[in-house]
């Protein structure tokens, strides 16, 4: 079992990352529900910071790691980027105000936020690392 | 993804097969905002082989429905799959757009 990746920084390789990860957890026995739960929250941070963090730029990469650890399921996410990357102003977005003046992003942070136990964003010097973890039954 | 039109008269059925993430949302982004669109009375979204959604698919539809509900168009989703209807669940979309679980009740309304 493969437990880390590294991808450049291209919308093309958001499937690669959720392949990977669904792959890693289907050995594991969990439903196709929770699978996608954590496929998804870990799809939207990738997207973040390949498109925000990375403007989206092809020399650049992202390496993933998983690990399944006392029934806590945690996933990092790192970049080499000298730009720092942090959702950290983040603040539930109201969706009714979203339909009405017909904004189009914002809400992947609020998935996020919702299906993960904990999310942990650092920025080093050199780059900027997330953090997701699930407990799962 | 693949988006495969069947037009009657007032209705417009959109029958998505893929997976709508950042990458794909675009190409139903571009058929959402034709301005055509809006002179139908209903417009169905035929989920059956959606087998992904991410926020950039989600929010194509919150973009839209403003615009929809503006010119008196009907957007309404039917045959969604479980893991799909639970992304819209965990947002509360689900209670602010149209989902049926079938084609004919998607007629109906």
């Amino acid at each position: 079992m493969k437990h880390a990746i590294r991808i450049s920084c291209t919308r093309r390789n958001l499937k690669v990352v959720r392949d990977f990860v669904s792959d890693f957890l289907t050995s594991h026995a969990l439903s196709s529900l929770v699978i996608n739960q954590i496929v998804l929250a870990v799809d939207e941070v990738v997207a973040n910071l390949i498109i925000h963090g990375n403007g989206e730029d092809e020399s650049q990469f992202l390496d993933v790691r998983v690990q399944l650890q006392n029934h806590e399921f945690g996933i990092e996410i790192e970049d080499h980027n000298l730009t720092s990357y942090s959702p950290s102003s983040y603040q539930e977005p109201d969706l009714q105000e979203y339909v009405r003046i017909g904004k189009k992003g914002g809400v992947g942070m609020m998935l996020v936020n919702r299906i993960m136990d904990r999310v942990e964003f650092t920025t080093h010097s050199t780059h900027n690392l997330c953090r997701l973890y699930k407990k799962l039954a | 993804m693949k988006i495969t039109q069947h037009a009657t008269e007032s209705t417009l059925t959109l029958s998505l097969d893929g997976e709508l993430d950042a990458s794909s949302s675009v190409l139903l982004d571009t058929e959402l905002s034709k301005p055509e669109i809006l002179r139908n009375q209903k417009v169905l979204i035929d989920c059956r082989q959606l087998h992904y959604i991410s926020s950039a698919g989600l929010g194509v539809f919150i973009s839209h429905l403003q615009s929809f509900q503006d010119a008196g168009v009907k957007l309404v989703f039917f045959n969604m799959q479980e893991k799909v209807h639970n992304v819209f669940e965990i947002l509360g979309l689900d209670s602010l757009m149209t989902i049926v679980p079938s084609e004919a009740e998607a007629e109906a309304i």
